[in-house]
C-alpha cells in the first residue's frame, strides 16, 4: 500500500510547461469521461424512463401485467424471471466454482493447473451469442432428455419442479448462465484464495492438520469475504446476461410457477421487444426495466468490489 | 507447495490413529471431488468447440463469405454482417483504445490517491454494466433525436464497452514500468508528456496492446449493444456509417430464431467464423503472457 501511494503520483505536478499542461489536461478529461459515462448513463436512463415511472409508481416494480394493448406495465414477471435464472446459475456454480478455484490455488501441480487455468479463461472468451446457439440446438435438447426429466422423475409432484421439461425455459437460462458466470466465480476466487498468506496455512499444517482441513479451516475462513465478492459478481454477470439466455428461456411474460416454466428476464424483454415498441408509454417503460436492472447490478457490483478488496487488496496494491 | 505436501503427509502418518484415518479419507475424497469440479468446469468448452466445428464447418463455404442474404426467399451468406463488423469493431477501437490509454496515463502517472481511486472504480464498475444497457443509453443520445438506427452508433456503444477494460489494463501495464526509467528521461530534460509517450508508453506497450487486443475480441461478440443501435440490415453497407449495419452476432441472433434449417445453419456458420477469431486473438494474447509469466 505505502508502494501504491507512491506509484499514485508518479509525476505529481511536476507537469508545469505549456505542452505538459495540454498534455495533463487532455489525459485528465478523458480518464473523468468515464465517471461522466456511468453518471450519464443512469441519468438518460431515468429520463427516459419518466414517463412511465411517473405514471406507475411503485405500482411499476409490483405489477404483474406487461400488456402493451391495454398500456399496463408491471415489471414483476421479468424481475422474477431475472432472480431466479441467476439464483439457479449461483446456485449450480458456485460450489463447483469454488471447488476449482480449491483445486487450482492448491492442490493441483502447475503443469495441470496451467492450462485448466487457461482453458477456463477461454470460456469466457466465448460470446454470448455463441452460446444461446449452442443452448438453443444442442444444451436444451439434452437437458430436456436428461437432467430435466430426472429432476421431473424425483421431484416433479413439488409443484416448483413440475414438468414437462421442454429444455427450455428457466432451467436452461439458468444452465447457460452457469456456464458464463463460472470463470468469473473461478478467476477471482483463486486470486483471492492465492492471496492468502502462507503463514496461515503453515500454521494448520504444523498443528497437524490434513491439507483438506487446512483449506476449510485456514484458508477459505480468511478468503470468506473475497469468494463471496466473487459469488456477487457472478451474480451481476448473470443478472445482466442478455443474448444466451434470451435465446433459451422461451420469452414468456408471467411469473413462471416451475424452475421448468418459459419465462423472460428484464435483458431479455429488452432485447425481444425494444424495437418494436412504440415510441411514447412503451419504450419508456423498456427504459424503466432497464433503470431497474442498472440499480440491481450496479449495488452488487459495488458491494462485491469492497468484499474483494478487502481480502486482495484495492486494485492499486501491486 | 511440494514442501506443504509432504509435510501434510507426514502429519496424517504421525496422528496413526482411526481418526487419523478417517481424516485422510476424507481429505484424499474432497481433493478428488475438487480435482473433478476442476475439470467439469473446462468440459464446456470442449463442448462448444466441438458442436461449433462440427456444425459451422459443414456449413461454411466461400458464399457465406462473399455474399449478402439473397433480398427475397432463402440463401445467400453473411457477406453483410462481416463487412459490418469489420467496419464497426475497429471505428470503436479507434475510439476507445485513445481515450482508454490516456485515461490510464492519468490514473497511473498524474492523478492524485483519491481521484485515481475514484476513476478506477468507476471503471471497474462501467464494466460491470450490462451490455444492453450500454445500448439503451447509446440508444437514447445517438438513435432517439435522428431517429435513425445508424452504424455510427453501434461503433460508440462497443466503445463504451471497450474504454473500461483498454483502460484497467493499461493502468496495470504502466505500473509495471520501473520508477527509474521515469526519473532518468526526466533528468534527461526531456519533457512529462514526451516522457509519458516514448517512455513509459513504449515501455508498457506489450501489455497495452494485449489489453487493447482483448477488448477487441470481445467487442466483436457482443450483440445486444448492436440490437438498438447499428440494428443490423440484410444488405452490405461499406462506409455509410448513418444507415444500419449489420453484424456477426446480430446475424447469428437473427438467424438462430428463423424455424428455417437452412437459415439455422447459417448461424453456425457464422458462428464458426466468429469464434475462430475470437478464440485465435484470445490464444495468441493470452499464451504470449502466459508465456512471460511462466518464463
Amino acid at each position: 500500500m505505502t508502494q501504491a501511494g507512491v506509484a499514485a503520483a508518479r509525476f505529481g505536478r511536476a507537469a508545469s510547461r505549456f505542452p505538459d499542461l495540454v498534455f495533463r489536461s487532455s489525459s485528465r478529461a478523458l480518464a473523468w469521461l468515464t465517471v461522466a459515462v456511468l453518471g450519464l448513463l443512469g441519468v438518460l436512463l431515468f429520463l427516459n424512463s419518466r414517463e412511465a415511472l411517473e405514471k406507475f409508481g411503485l405500482g411499476f416494480i409490483t405489477g404483474t401485467t406487461w400488456d402493451p394493448i391495454a398500456g399496463i406495465y408491471g415489471a414483476l414477471p421479468f424481475i422474477v424471471g431475472t432472480v431466479l435464472s441467476s439464483f439457479i446459475a449461483v446456485v449450480i456454480a458456485t460450489p463447483i466454482g469454488l471447488l476449482t478455484a480449491i483445486f487450482l490455488a492448491e492442490l493441483a501441480p502447475r503443469r495441470v493447473s496451467i492450462p485448466l487455468t487457461f482453458t477456463i479463461e477461454l470460456l469466457a472468451a466465448i460470446p454470448s451469442v455463441v452460446f444461446g446457439l449452442w443452448g438453443v440446438f444442442v444444451l436444451g435438447p439434452f437437458l430436456s432428455g436428461t437432467v430435466e426429466k430426472w429432476i421431473v422423475d424425483a421431484f416433479g409432484w413439488i409443484p416448483i419442479f413440475a414438468g414437462p421439461p421442454f429444455g427450455v425455459g428457466l432451467f436452461a437460462a439458468g444452465v447457460i448462465l452457469t456456464l458464463m458466470i463460472l470463470p468469473t466465480i473461478v478467476a477471482i476466487s483463486r486470486d483471492v484464495i492465492t492471496a492468502v498468506p502462507d503463514s496461515q496455512r503453515e500454521a494448520m499444517l504444523a498443528l497437524g492438520a490434513t491439507r483438506w482441513e487446512m483449506i476449510t479451516k485456514a484458508v477459505l475462513p480468511y478468503a470468506r469475504s473475497g469468494i463471496i465478492g466473487a459469488v456477487i459478481l457472478g451474480l451481476g454477470r448473470a443478472l445482466g446476461e442478455t443474448m444466451a439466455v434470451t435465446m433459451v428461456i422461451g420469452n414468456r411474460p408471467q411469473v413462471p410457477s416451475s424452475i421448468f416454466d418459459s419465462s423472460q428476464t428484464i435483458a431479455s424483454q429488452i432485447a425481444t421487444t425494444f424495437n418494436e415498441a412504440s415510441l411514447g408509454l412503451q419504450t419508456s417503460a423498456l427504459i424503466g426495466l432497464g433503470l431497474i436492472l442498472l440499480v440491481i447490478t450496479m449495488t452488487l457490483n459495488v458491494i462485491a468490489r469492497l468484499l474483494v478488496w478487502r481480502v486482495a487488496g484495492a486494485p492499486e496494491g501491486h | 507447495m511440494a514442501v506443504a505436501l509432504a509435510q501434510s503427509s507426514m502429519a496424517a502418518r504421525l496422528t496413526g490413529a482411526r481418526v487419523g484415518r478417517r481424516r485422510t479419507a476424507v481429505d484424499r475424497s474432497m481433493r478428488t471431488i475438487a480435482m473433478a469440479a476442476a475439470f467439469l468446469c473446462a468440459a464446456p468448452l470442449v463442448a462448444v468447440l466441438f458442436f461449433v466445428a462440427a456444425k459451422g464447418l459443414s456449413a461454411l463455404s466461400l458464399d457465406l463469405i462473399t455474399k449478402p442474404p439473397k433480398a427475397l426467399g432463402i440463401g445467400g451468406g453473411a457477406a453483410n454482417a462481416v463487412v459490418g463488423t469489420l467496419q464497426m469493431v475497429p471505428l470503436a477501437a479507434l475510439i476507445a483504445v485513445p481515450v482508454g490509454v490516456l485515461g490510464a496515463v492519468y490514473v497511473g502517472e498524474f492523478a492524485g490517491r483519491r481521484s485515481a481511486r475514484i476513476i478506477r472504480f468507476c471503471a471497474d464498475v462501467l464494466v460491470g454494466v450490462p451490455s444492453i444497457l450500454i445500448g439503451i443509453f447509446v440508444f437514447t443520445f445517438l438513435v432517439l433525436p435522428f431517429k435513425q438506427f445508424n452504424a455510427f452508433a453501434g461503433a460508440v456503444a462497443l466503445a463504451v464497452i471497450m474504454i473500461p477494460v483498454v483502460m484497467r489494463t493499461t493502468e496495470e501495464s504502466l505500473h509495471l514500468v520501473p520508477n527509474a526509467l521515469r526519473e532518468a528521461s526526466l533528468a534527461l530534460g526531456v519533457p512529462v508528456w514526451r516522457t509519458v509517450l516514448s517512455v513509459v508508453l513504449r515501455t508498457g506497450m506489450p501489455g497495452i496492446l494485449t489489453g487493447a487486443m482483448l477488448a477487441f475480441a470481445r467487442a466483436m461478440g457482443e450483440t445486444a449493444p448492436l440490437l438498438f443501435t447499428a440494428l443490423g440490415s440484410r444488405v452490405v453497407n461499406v462506409g455509410d456509417f448513418g444507415r444500419p449495419m449489420d453484424a456477426l452476432p446480430l446475424f447469428i441472433y437473427v438467424n438462430a430464431r428463423q424455424p428455417v434449417d437452412a437459415l439455422n445453419e447459417q448461424a453456425w456458420g457464422a458462428a464458426f467464423l466468429l469464434l475462430l477469431v475470437v478464440l485465435v486473438i484470445n490464444v495468441a494474447v493470452r499464451a504470449r503472457s502466459w508465456g512471460r509469466r511462466i518464463g
